[in-house]
């Protein structure tokens, strides 16, 4: 196999290979501050009014295996610098790998002399939020276990007994990864801020599949974990994370043997489960799938970005136009529909200190009582809402990428009165429970959606009788969030998220959570995919 | 700087391979000068320019393996990369899978590369924008687009003695259009290897065109419908259909190509006998590197002949454990056309849906290559022989297989790229096609 062809395929691999030992080697923060500076001073001195610098060292280490084999091991670490600056009224950007004092302060030149080119071409000049410097602070992401300190050894075996699990519990085929990141981000602006931020991501995953060779059927079933802003502890399992129904859950912690054991016996009872009559159902979706739901129907909608057309030609627009905001009366849901922007939630994908351009993170209501109040912004947006300071929604995938409004973590908010998963089951006619996420498909502006599974199960008078296959739901986003008629207490409540968002041209993926417990829609449309292709 | 030419590149992974002291080693020495900008709301939003070379050496003992990778060339650092290298091998666990590198190959002439691609200036790149933006803001349209254009090298050499080297440049565009009061939007995407070919001016005229045609579109019924597909809507569904092509999943039972009851597809009849798919890297439409990143040479080959399945791809490993000859995945894939315009196809329709393109494209079967996505930017109701007024956004659920079964016409072929960006997307040679019984399962009220 050549070289270049053993990164992962569809995966954004960034950066370098090292040694594994290397990852756990720390920047000196004060040499950091100094060039920093280095490049605040050059901007200015050529004209800059406003400047930011981000020296970011990027690591990854992706762990691949299938059956009893390891494909892969990824350790990759990107280190550089990148420098926004603010001359005659126009964004510039450049970045550079080589921190010398001599190239940091060339590179800030550069970036000046392409915000002065760029200001030819504008139509305003971009006009940020006043934000106050705090000075030299740090944040660190509050993990137990640093999964760049866990020996290789200790993951191959992890995965290798998974796959094993799975193969005698009934699967034919099983892939496994870790994923694990680990973001130090040191940030700098002319506003007087210096943070220091140590941020870290890890995602267990598998896939299972089983093949009947008689019928030529086959069914896979995948990983219920979920990406999480955690350390190597999310492996960790114990009794009080799991949540006991007709299969088990996970909230908080993850036990990866477990669930691929079950896994393996699900895989098969899925090749044989009943096709599912289509027709309106209400559904009782589970967080593990819900997450996913919100994700593309709430949180990508509320993106100011979108709105205001800047996506128009990749990502889309959004149906959530200012009007709507500006009318505060758009029911965007029923009155229990409260979702919230929380960039400082415990555990999850999105939580940082401060946002990509200095801006102390904190939480905001998106959908106040099935109404929409508002957006996610950044500094040179906040003035079109006529707020006086960003939310802290910027980021950038890398030190080398120029940093835009990104998705914070969205999150339903859980039910106010004593509910359980069972409660919600118990008043239901006819419907399915979803438990996973599976295929994901959704229109420019945000309407139209479609959303398979994982595990689907019957419920008929109130009760769970049998397996179902070939489902998926098909709904407008309004529609749905308005047949919303229960939602789960707060001790259901579990994060789900996605490790690899795309955005932007050129492209950049970014991570983010979205919680939320167990929740009821009535009457939702209910397709079968089983097609016969002969 | 970033681009060696075929002898500096020899020269450095040479100095590399002198290094080695593991039982065999492969260096793969890459670089690319790109550009792009990108414009929205009727002003240009970024734009910049990226520079970058990156050698990657693999390092092997028996069937341990490491990759290491630096972007510096003096000896010490290209000394240093194959230590690290050969210290990441070390450490790693055995692949049963692994295979050996490949000794030297034969390989055709290379028509990936033009001159004029590779001097693209960011005056070029300002110009592309303004051709957009200014007749837009002239109609009442706002005008939100993309360009990136890149000049390419590859090259490869192992301790077999194997050496390949290939220069390419490329450019992509994108311009959506959407009309000023909301409800009428176009879209039209452009992909050469030569600059020369690209008229943004004239397409951006035809996303103008088509984002005022379509404003104030009429919601009909979703269903079964005849439908008129613009090679870039139906680009998307081809590339996975050919993705799902792996011979090792066909044989383990778990692909569209497998048997009921073991075996696969290979051989067989399964879409409409005009079908004709193949693969060639020297099509001057969609030219193609004549080798693979493992230095596999490419040749001319037939993938779907006349609706049957003429070959599966086959990766190294598996061929030798299934005793066949490897099947490099193909660089490009080119789909036979007739002779009918557009205009034509839907002068012959009694009643049908003319497709702009697709959008949000995610598999809902891989048993079936059953997939949902949305109809997006232009999508226009055709009744006896003319186009009779745009209609809302409709959801598809449907299998590009069953697709191809139900084939009516095929018109002519025109390039399109798919997951965009020179250099990173594959390129395909597709035909208009008429279809029917396409299945459209919603009405979306995007625009």
């Amino acid at each position: 196999m050549g070289a270049a062809a053993t990164l992962l395929p569809g995966i954004p691999v960034m950066g370098h290979p090292i040694h594994p030992e290397r990852a756990l080697e720390v920047i000196d923060q004060a040499w950091k501050k100094q060039m920093s500076d280095v490049a605040l001073n050059a901007a200015r001195s050529n004209g800059a009014t406003y400047t930011d610098v981000r020296i970011g060292r990027y690591l990854q280490q992706f762990v691949v295996t299938r059956e009893d084999k390891v494909q892969n091991i990824v350790n990759t670490e990107s280190f550089g610098m990148g420098i926004r600056v603010i001359a005659n009224g126009g964004w510039g950007f450049a970045a550079t790998d080589k921190l010398d004092k001599d190239n940091v302060a060339k590179t800030a030149e550069l970036a000046v002399a392409i915000a002065k080119e760029n200001s030819r071409l504008l139509t305003e000049p971009v006009r940020l939020a006043p934000q106050k410097g705090y000075g030299e602070v740090t944040w660190k992401a509050p993990i137990e276990k640093n999964a760049f300190a866990v020996p290789i050894k200790e993951k191959v075996d992890l995965l290798l007994n998974v796959n094993s699990a799975a193969m005698k519990s009934g699967a034919d085929y099983v892939n496994s990864i870790l994923f694990m990141v680990n973001e130090q981000k040191y940030f700098a602006s002319t506003d007087g801020t210096y943070v220091d931020q140590d941020i870290h991501r890890i995602w267990p995953i598998f896939f299972v599949t089983k093949v009947d060779k008689e019928s030529g059927k086959f069914e896979t079933r995948n990983a219920l974990s979920a990406p999480m802003g955690m350390g190597y502890e999310y492996l960790d399992a114990r009794p009080q994370d799991k949540i006991q129904g007709v299969t088990t859950l996970y909230r908080g912690r993850y036990d990866m043997l477990e669930d691929a054991k079950v896994a393996g016996q699900q895989v098969g009872e899925k090749i044989k489960a009943k096709s599912v009559e289509p027709g309106k159902y209400d559904l009782i979706l589970d967080p593990s799938h819900l997450w996913l739901t919100i994700h593309e129907s709430v949180g990508h909608p509320t993106e100011l970005d979108r709105v205001l057309g800047y996506e128009a030609n990749y990502a889309g627009t959004s149906f959530l136009t200012l009007d709507k905001w500006e009318s505060k009366k758009f029911n965007f849901g029923s009155k229990m529909v409260n979702i919230v922007a929380d960039k400082t939630q415990v555990g999850s994908l999105g939580a940082v200190g401060y946002d990509d351009e200095g801006v102390k993170c904190g939480q905001w209501d998106v959908i106040k009582d099935g109404i929409l109040v508002n957006y996610q912004v950044i500094r040179d947006q906040a003035h079109i809402l006529g707020l006086n300071a960003s939310q802290g929604c910027c980021y950038a995938d890398n030190w080398s990428s120029v940093q835009f409004q990104r998705m914070s973590n969205i999150s339903l908010q859980p039910g106010k009165d004593k509910k359980s998963v069972d409660d919600l089951i118990k008043g239901v006619e006819k419907g399915i429970y979803i438990i996973g996420d599976g295929s994901f498909s959704i229109d420019q502006q945000r309407y139209n959606f479609q959303f398979g599974g994982q595990l689907f199960y019957e419920i008929k008078n109130g009760k769970i009788t049998n397996m179902l296959n070939d489902v998926a739901y098909q709904s407008n986003s309004q529609e749905f969030w308005n047949s919303c008629v229960a939602i789960a207490d707060a001790g259901d409540y579990r994060l789900g998220g996605s490790f690899f968002d795309g955005k932007g041209q050129p492209g950049q993926v970014s991570a983010v959570s979205h919680g939320c417990s167990t929740s009821r829609f009535n009457g939702v449309n209910v397709i079968n995919t089983s097609r016969k292709i002969g | 700087m970033a681009i060696f030419s075929k002898e500096e590149a020899k020269k450095i992974l040479e100095k590399v391979l002198s290094y080695s002291k593991a039982d065999g080693c492969e260096a793969n020495l890459n670089g690319s000068n790109g550009g792009n900008i990108r414009y929205a709301r009727n002003s240009v939003s970024t734009a910049g320019e990226s520079s970058d070379v990156t050698l990657a050496v693999q390092s092997y003992y028996g069937k341990k393996s490491g990759v290491a990778t630096i972007n510096e060339f003096d000896d010490a650092s290209l000394e240093k990369v194959v230590r690290r290298a050969e210290e990441l091998a070390q450490l790693a666990p055995e692949n049963p899978e692994f295979v050996e590198p490949l000794t030297q190959q034969a390989y055709g002439e290379s028509k990936t590369y033009v001159e004029a691609t590779a001097k693209i200036t960011p005056e070029y790149r300002a110009q592309a924008a303004a051709n957009s933006i200014n007749p837009a803001a002239a109609k009442d349209v706002t005008a939100a687009g993309y360009l990136e254009d890149s000049n390419n090298f590859t090259s490869m050499m192992n301790t077999k003695g194997l050496f390949a080297y290939n220069k390419s440049t490329g450019v992509t565009f994108t311009v959506t259009m959407r009309s000023n009061d909301g409800t009428g939007s176009g879209w039209v995407t452009r992909d050469y290897n030569d600059v020369t070919k690209l008229d943004t001016v004239e397409a951006s005229n035809i996303a103008i065109d088509k984002a005022l045609q379509s404003r104030n579109a009429k919601a009909i019924e979703p269903g079964k419908y005849t439908v008129i597909l613009e090679p870039a809507a139906s680009a998307e569904l081809l590339r996975n259909m050919l993705f799902g092509m792996n011979a090792r999943t066909a044989d383990e039972g778990r692909s569209f190509m497998s048997k009921k009851g073991g075996g696969t597809k290979m051989g067989e009849k399964i879409m409409d006998e005009r079908v004709t798919i193949y693969t060639d890297p020297w099509n001057v439409e969609v030219p193609a590197s004549p080798w693979t990143g493992d230095g596999q040479a490419r040749k001319k080959m037939d993938i779907i002949k006349n609706g049957v399945v003429s070959n599966l791809f086959y990766d190294r490993f598996w061929a030798s454990k299934q005793n066949v000859a490897p099947v490099p995945f193909p660089g490009n894939a080119i789909m036979e056309g007739g002779t009918a315009s557009v205009e034509d196809m839907i002068k012959d329709t009694k009643k049908g849906i003319l497709v702009t393109r697709f959008w949000y494209i995610r598999s809902v079967d891989p048993q079936t290559q059953l997939y949902t996505g949305l109809t997006r930017d232009s999508t226009f109701f055709i009744e006896n022989g003319k186009i009779k007024h745009p209609v809302k956004n409709f959801r598809f659920n449907e299998s590009p297989v069953i697709m191809l079964n139900n084939l009516e016409t095929l018109g002519k072929q025109v390039r399109v790229s798919v997951d965009g960006g020179p250099g990173g997307g594959a390129n395909f040679l597709i035909p208009y096609m008429k279809l029917r019984d396409f299945t459209f399962t919603s009405l979306s009220d995007a625009v």
